[in-house]
C-alpha cells in the first residue's frame, strides 16, 4: 500500500475513537442526570465530580484527535 | 485565510509570526514580538480593565462589581469545597489561572477578523502555552506537597488499605498516574481549542467555496454550513468556559492531594 494512503487510512481509523469518546461523554452526563433526578438535593454537591468524569472521558477523545492530526499534518 | 483558491488550509490560523514586520534575534534566539505575545497582552489588558472596573469595594455592589464578585466567589467556593479551609491560600493563583484561560479562549473566538489586517489568535491553542501553565500548576503541587509533608508525601501513592503484596504494583501505577497529570492537563486545553478552531475554519471554507460555485451550490452547501457554523460557535463558547473551569477544577483537586494527602 502507498505510504500516504496508509497514513490517511490511519487518520480515518483514529476518528472512530472520537465517536466512541462521544458515547463516553454522553454516558457521564446521562448517569449524572439519572442520579440527580432521583436525589436532587445531593446533585449540586457532585458537580465537581461530574466535570472530572467529563474531563477524563473527553481527554481520551481528544487523544484520538491528536493522533489524527499528527498522522495527517506531521508524520 | 481559510480558503485561498478553493483550497482549505485550516492550520494557517495557528501560525505564529512577528507582528512588527521583522524578527529580533538576540544571542541566536528569536525574541520577536509575535501575534501570540500580542494576544497575551490583549488578554491581560482586558482582564485588568474587567477587574479594575469591579474593585470599587462598594457596600452595595453595582452590576460590574457584582460580575467580578461572582467570579471571585465562584473560584473561592471551588477551592473551599475541594481543598477545605486551607484552600483559601490558593485562591489568587487559581483565580488568575482561571480568568486568564477564560479570557484568552473567549477573545480568540471574537470576530476581530472583520477589521482589515487583524486576525484573532487563540493563545491557548498552542501546547507551549498550556504546557507551561500545566507545569506551573504541577510545580506548585510538588512544592506544597513536599513542603508540608516532606517524604511522607510519597504515601500519596499507596492508598489506605492496600494489601502488602500489592504495594509495589499499586505504587508504580499511582506514580504513573501522578506523573501523567501535567501532560493531560496541558494537552486537554490545547487540543480542545485547536479542534474547535479547525472545525470553524473548515465550515467557513465550505461557506465561501459554496458561494463561489454559483447559486445552486450556495443554497445546497452554504446555507446549511452557515447554520451549522452558528451552532458550533455557540458550542465553542461553552467549550471555552468549560475548559477554563476544568483546568482550574483539576488544579484544585491536585492541590487537595498535596495539602491533605489521601
Amino acid at each position: 500500500m502507498d505510504a500516504n494512503a496508509a497514513k490517511l487510512l490511519g487518520a480515518g481509523l483514529a476518528a472512530i475513537g472520537m465517536g466512541i469518546a462521544a458515547l463516553g461523554v454522553g454516558n457521564v452526563f446521562a448517569a449524572f442526570l439519572e442520579g440527580a433526578l432521583r436525589n436532587p438535593g445531593a446533585a449540586d454537591g457532585q458537580q465537581g465530580r461530574l466535570f472530572i468524569g467529563f474531563a477524563g472521558a473527553e481527554l481520551l477523545g481528544l487523544l484520538a484527535f491528536v493522533t489524527m492530526i499528527i498522522l495527517v499534518f506531521v508524520a | 485565510m481559510a480558503a485561498e483558491g478553493g483550497k482549505i488550509d485550516p492550520m494557517h490560523q495557528f501560525l505564529i509570526e512577528p507582528v512588527l514586520g521583522q524578527r529580533w534575534i538576540v544571542g541566536g534566539y528569536d525574541v520577536s514580538f509575535t501575534n501570540s505575545a500580542l494576544w497575551m497582552v490583549i488578554t491581560l489588558v482586558v482582564l485588568w480593565l474587567f477587574m479594575l472596573g469591579g474593585m470599587k469595594r462598594e457596600l452595595v455592589p453595582g452590576r460590574w462589581q457584582a460580575a467580578v464578585e461572582g467570579f471571585t466567589g465562584f473560584v473561592q467556593n471551588m477551592l473551599t469545597s475541594n481543598v477545605g479551609p486551607e484552600g483559601k491560600r490558593f485562591v489568587p493563583y487559581v483565580f488568575s489561572l482561571f480568568m486568564f484561560i477564560l479570557f484568552a479562549n473567549i477573545l480568540g473566538l471574537m470576530p476581530v477578523g472583520i477589521v482589515p489586517g487583524w486576525h484573532p489568535f487563540t493563545v491557548t491553542s498552542h501546547l507551549t502555552v498550556t504546557g507551561v501553565l500545566a507545569i506551573i500548576s504541577f510545580s506548585i503541587v510538588l512544592i506544597v506537597g513536599f513542603g508540608r509533608h516532606g517524604f511522607h508525601f510519597f504515601s500519596l501513592f499507596v492508598p489506605h488499605g492496600t494489601p502488602a503484596l500489592m504495594v509495589p504494583l499499586i505504587f508504580v501505577v499511582e506514580l504513573m498516574s501522578f506523573l501523567v497529570r501535567p501532560f493531560s492537563l496541558g494537552l486537554r486545553l490545547f487540543v480542545a481549542m485547536t479542534a474547535g478552531h479547525i472545525l470553524l475554519k473548515v465550515l467557513a471554507a465550505f461557506v465561501i467555496n459554496g458561494i463561489n460555485l454559483g447559486p445552486g451550490y450556495a443554497v445546497l452547501i452554504t446555507v446549511p454550513s452557515f447554520v451549522l457554523m452558528l451552532g458550533i460557535t455557540l458550542l465553542e463558547l461553552l467549550v471555552a468556559a468549560i475548559q477554563a473551569y476544568v483546568f482550574a477544577l483539576l488544579t484544585s483537586v491536585y492541590l487537595n492531594d498535596a495539602v491533605n494527602l489521601h
